[in-house]
């Protein structure tokens, strides 16, 4: 037995990795290639697919959006998950066990009960189709997801280190700068790292909330065909290009990542 | 400085962490809470640094009312059971943090921190972050921050416990020696008696929420006031048993008897309550008042050159603790002697008989 302990995991990884290899060589073949038959790899190697993502503003432009919405909301849900967290963790209050799981419950629901509410609401205001509009909705999500993570990592900090900064003389809020924000750095890279996931792969709120302007590339990628008929190499190339950020992130939060699955408390 | 509080009460929602407790440290002194966990320790240091305000009552530091200034502005400074230091800052920058708040001088920084590095000889470690230090250095780290900024009042809540046998025992020796000369007031929350002999000054014994007794640590221990001042200073636990007074003699059975001593001879007849330390109740006889009792040993522990051995007699359960190696089985019947001039009596209200 022990000289096949490396199959399973490479037949996991393989399997794993299949769909990502094929969107991959898919992405550096011609259209006709790709509709033509059953290739492993590349016969004809081009780049053009990619070329056209980059110069062509209708798709580039979407990756822009993304990126703009998606660090607004994280920005946003952090900064606003920070206080409160430091409350749950630090604070005994009237409700505050209700309030605290109260706040994965606005989880629970599917994104396409609030999409209607949020269309109405942001045209009525004017918030139609902007970045800013799809970083609030998604905050609806990622606020309190990022208040459950950062309370379990700031749990995780003993109270008394607070106390010995107010007895050496610490104001509040230097401490908290200094001293405390340090202390759960990989936490706010945890909870910055899942406010980007999500994020980054909604599409429903995303598409609802946008029409030209603010268009998320996730969105642009949902039109298959156009005028030239199917372009599947360059969806191929945009997905491809989708995947990045995220493994990108993933690289940096690697370490504390399993933490924040479980909410910080491990 | 000295420190009172004043009719103070803790109270945590229909919980009394504190009940109404007067006490007063002296400037310069080295005062010892003794008393188990839970017992309120914890509590009295926090309303002391000012880390939670009494429900009643005041804080007064040198003949002021210090109850609603906060901790920042008490120039106090805490050591805790465990090792709490700033884990994104070097020893260096740890032992300066409080003197950077104070905005000193940058060669003053350097000074002081360097002396008391040295004192704590942390010096080889300065540059280092507190978690590749070992557990006696980071506690270390942790009472040179204490140190560092001449603090009016330096509280210690047990910082020895979470340390190894050899450590304790060496910081233990070091910590009165570092406030020596200095005004400062140190207050000491230990649940070990040995910890409170061993460092002397003042203790007060505490019992859920009350202190019981406040005094010279050696009078506490000699001449407690009330038996459950003498429970909590002493381990093994202090031994205890109903015995009756009849004429110029104490019953604790019919066959077990010894003479009123004289000092306390004008006692009425009745029901007392017995209470002495283990090491007065030995498997042989110790001095020339030894009584002997009859007991079935429960178990036996063997530590090293001494022999504890738990045994029944009558209706109660002592210790005795005895020098040399003594084995029994489970069952045996020991002969014991118990030291009856070492003896505390107490009357119905547990409050020690005195002359």
């Amino acid at each position: 037995m022990k000289h096949v302990k490396w199959l399973p995991p490479t037949l996991y990884i393989l399997f794993l990795l299949l769909p990502i290899y094929w969107l991959v060589t898919m992405s550096f073949k011609t259209t006709n290639e790709i509709l033509g038959g059953f290739s492993l790899w590349p016969q004809e190697f081009t780049l053009r697919n990619y070329v056209t993502i980059f110069t062509d503003r209708s798709w580039y432009v979407g990756y822009l959006n993304s990126i703009t919405y998606v660090t607004i909301n994280t920005l946003i849900s952090v900064t606003v998950a920070l206080p409160a967290a430091y409350a749950f963790s630090r604070y005994r209050f009237l409700g505050d066990k209700h309030l605290f799981f109260w706040l994965l419950t606005n989880r629970m629901a599917p994104p396409a009960v609030f999409a209607l509410p949020f269309f109405q609401l942001y045209s009525a205001v004017g918030l139609f189709d902007t970045p800013i509009a799809v970083a609030l909705a998604h905050a609806l999500f990622n606020v309190p997801l990022a208040v459950w993570i950062l309370e379990g990592f700031m749990s995780g900090v003993p109270k008394e280190l607070d106390e010995t900064a107010f007895v050496d003389g610490y104001s509040f809020w230097r401490f908290f700068i200094k001293i405390f924000l340090p202390t759960i750095a990989a936490g706010i890279g945890v909870a910055m790292f899942f406010c980007f996931m999500f994020s980054w792969v909604e599409l429903l709120l995303a598409k609802t909330l946008t029409s030209v302007d603010a268009k998320p590339i996730a969105a642009i990628m949902t039109k298959t065909a156009s005028t030239s008929g199917y372009e599947l190499g360059l969806l191929a190339a945009a997905g491809t290009l989708t995947i990045i950020p995220g493994a990108f992130v993933i690289w940096f939060v690697r370490n504390n990542i399993a933490k924040g699955f479980a909410l910080g408390r491990v | 400085m000295s420190i009172e509080l004043k009719r103070v009460i803790k109270q945590s929602g229909a919980d009394t962490h504190i009940y109404e407790t007067d006490l007063k440290f002296e400037a310069g002194g080295f005062n010892m809470l003794l008393g188990t966990t839970l017992s309120g320790k914890t509590t009295l240091l926090r309303l002391m640094a000012g880390l939670e305000r009494p429900t009643r009552g005041e804080v007064w530091f040198n003949g002021q009312d210090v109850t609603g200034i906060p901790v920042q502005k008490r120039n106090v400074s805490m050591v805790y059971q465990q090792f709490i230091n700033y884990p994104n800052m070097t020893v260096y920058e740890n032992i300066a943090s409080p003197l950077r708040v104070v905005r000193a001088s940058a060669s003053q920084i350097k000074e002081k921190v360097g002396q008391v590095a040295e004192l704590m000889r942390l010096t080889p470690m300065l540059g280092r972050m507190p978690n590749e230090l070992s557990g006696g250095q980071q506690q270390r780290t942790a009472l040179a921050r204490a140190l560092v900024k001449s603090a009016d009042l330096v509280l210690l809540d047990e910082p020895l416990a979470n340390l190894d046998y050899k450590l304790r025992e060496e910081l233990r020796e070091e910590l009165p020696k570092l406030f020596q000369g200095t005004d400062a007031t140190v207050v000491y929350a230990t649940t070990e008696p040995m910890e409170a002999l061993l460092l002397g000054g003042h203790t007060a014994t505490l019992s859920e929420g009350r202190v019981t007794q406040y005094g010279p640590t050696a009078d506490l221990y000699h001449a407690p006031r009330e038996l459950i001042t003498a429970q909590v200073f002493s381990d093994p636990p202090i031994n205890t048993s109903r015995i009756s007074k009849r004429g110029g003699r104490f019953y604790l059975s019919e066959s077990v008897s010894w003479p009123v001593p004289e000092r306390i001879a004008g006692l009425a007849d009745g029901d007392y309550t017995l209470g002495f330390r283990p090491h007065h109740i030995n498997l042989h006889p110790v001095g020339e008042q030894a009584i002997e009792v009859e007991g079935r040993v429960m178990i036996t522990e063997i530590s090293g050159s001494e022999s504890v051995v738990h045994v029944q007699v009558a209706e109660s359960t002592w210790v005795s603790l005895s020098h040399g190696i003594h084995l029994y089985q489970v069952g045996d019947m020991a002969r014991l002697y118990l030291q009856t001039n070492r003896c505390f009596y107490f009357d119905s209200d547990l409050r020690r008989i005195e002359t």
